[in-house]
């Protein structure tokens, strides 16, 4: 499923969608950022709480299709810009991560 | 900035400041870039984005900034990372995964974990480290393809 759609279906908040059609292939969580690097694969759907500009750094290197802020957490807009800038597609819901991941079985 | 090397490889060099944590990576996403420009693989790119953003962030950590120097030949990328930081204690200790010495603003950052070193190793085919306390260190990695 493409970003653009996960995004429609779940009912996400967009922040970016710089590359909408990217498609998305499974689900990593996690908040710290080397440990995100380390493990998320290419093409993931990367939920997380942080919402610094390390993040769009991280997201970038590990080439996610997507990030999901969770439980609410905004973004400032200097990382909407850097978002933006770099291709990074980033949404948000108010729901928790595992609420989100429920959501997302079967779907990507 | 690109050089040409004299003995025919490819080179970026980039300082990396010491002073500003947000805007640690930007050496990384600039070589992620022209790798892709001269056509590396995907796979390879990503290896070497990644090793050279977690040396980045730990010469913002420890080190106050360095330099990082990437050259690319046929059959590999090499980078070098060089600081003039406080050197690393115990090498071995670093290298383990879990095993951080950075202050509390920084793991409320997201970094921090103890995954910078062992990252850099798990993402390179051959990684060696040269440091001496109250001098610095130099790092250099190499992948293959």
């Amino acid at each position: 499923m493409n970003v653009h759609d996960l995004a429609e279906k779940l009912g996400l908040t967009v922040f970016s969608l710089p590359e909408s059609d990217r498609e998305a292939k499974g689900v990593y969580i996690g908040d710290l950022l080397s440990w995100v690097m380390g493990r998320a694969q290419s093409g993931q759907v990367w939920i997380t709480i942080m919402s610094n500009i390390n993040v769009i750094a991280v997201a970038s290197l590990s080439d996610v299709a997507c990030v999901i802020l969770a439980e609410g957490v905004t973004v400032e807009d200097n990382i909407l810009e850097a978002a933006n800038q770099r291709g990074i597609n980033l949404l948000g819901s108010e729901k928790s991560a595992y609420e989100i991941a429920l959501e997302l079985s079967g779907l990507v | 900035m690109v050089k040409a090397m004299s003995d025919e490889r490819l080179g970026f060099h980039f300082d990396v400041d010491g002073t500003n944590f947000t805007s640690a990576g930007q050496a990384s996403v600039e070589v992620k870039k022209n790798l892709r420009q001269i056509g590396v693989p995907p796979e390879i790119i990503r290896k070497v984005s990644i090793a050279m953003y977690e040396g980045e962030i730990n010469m913002v950590i420890h080190a106050g900034g360095g330099t990082a120097d990437v050259y690319v030949s046929e059959h590999c990328v090499e980078i070098v990372l060089r600081d003039e930081g406080p050197g690393i204690a115990n090498v071995d200790l670093a290298m383990q995964e879990g095993f951080s010495t950075a202050p509390d603003n920084i793991r409320s950052l997201g970094f921090g974990a103890g995954m910078g070193l062992p990252n850099m190793k798990r993402y390179t085919d051959e990684m060696n480290i040269e440091t001496q306390l109250g001098k610095g260190t130099c790092i250099t990695m190499r992948v293959n393809f």
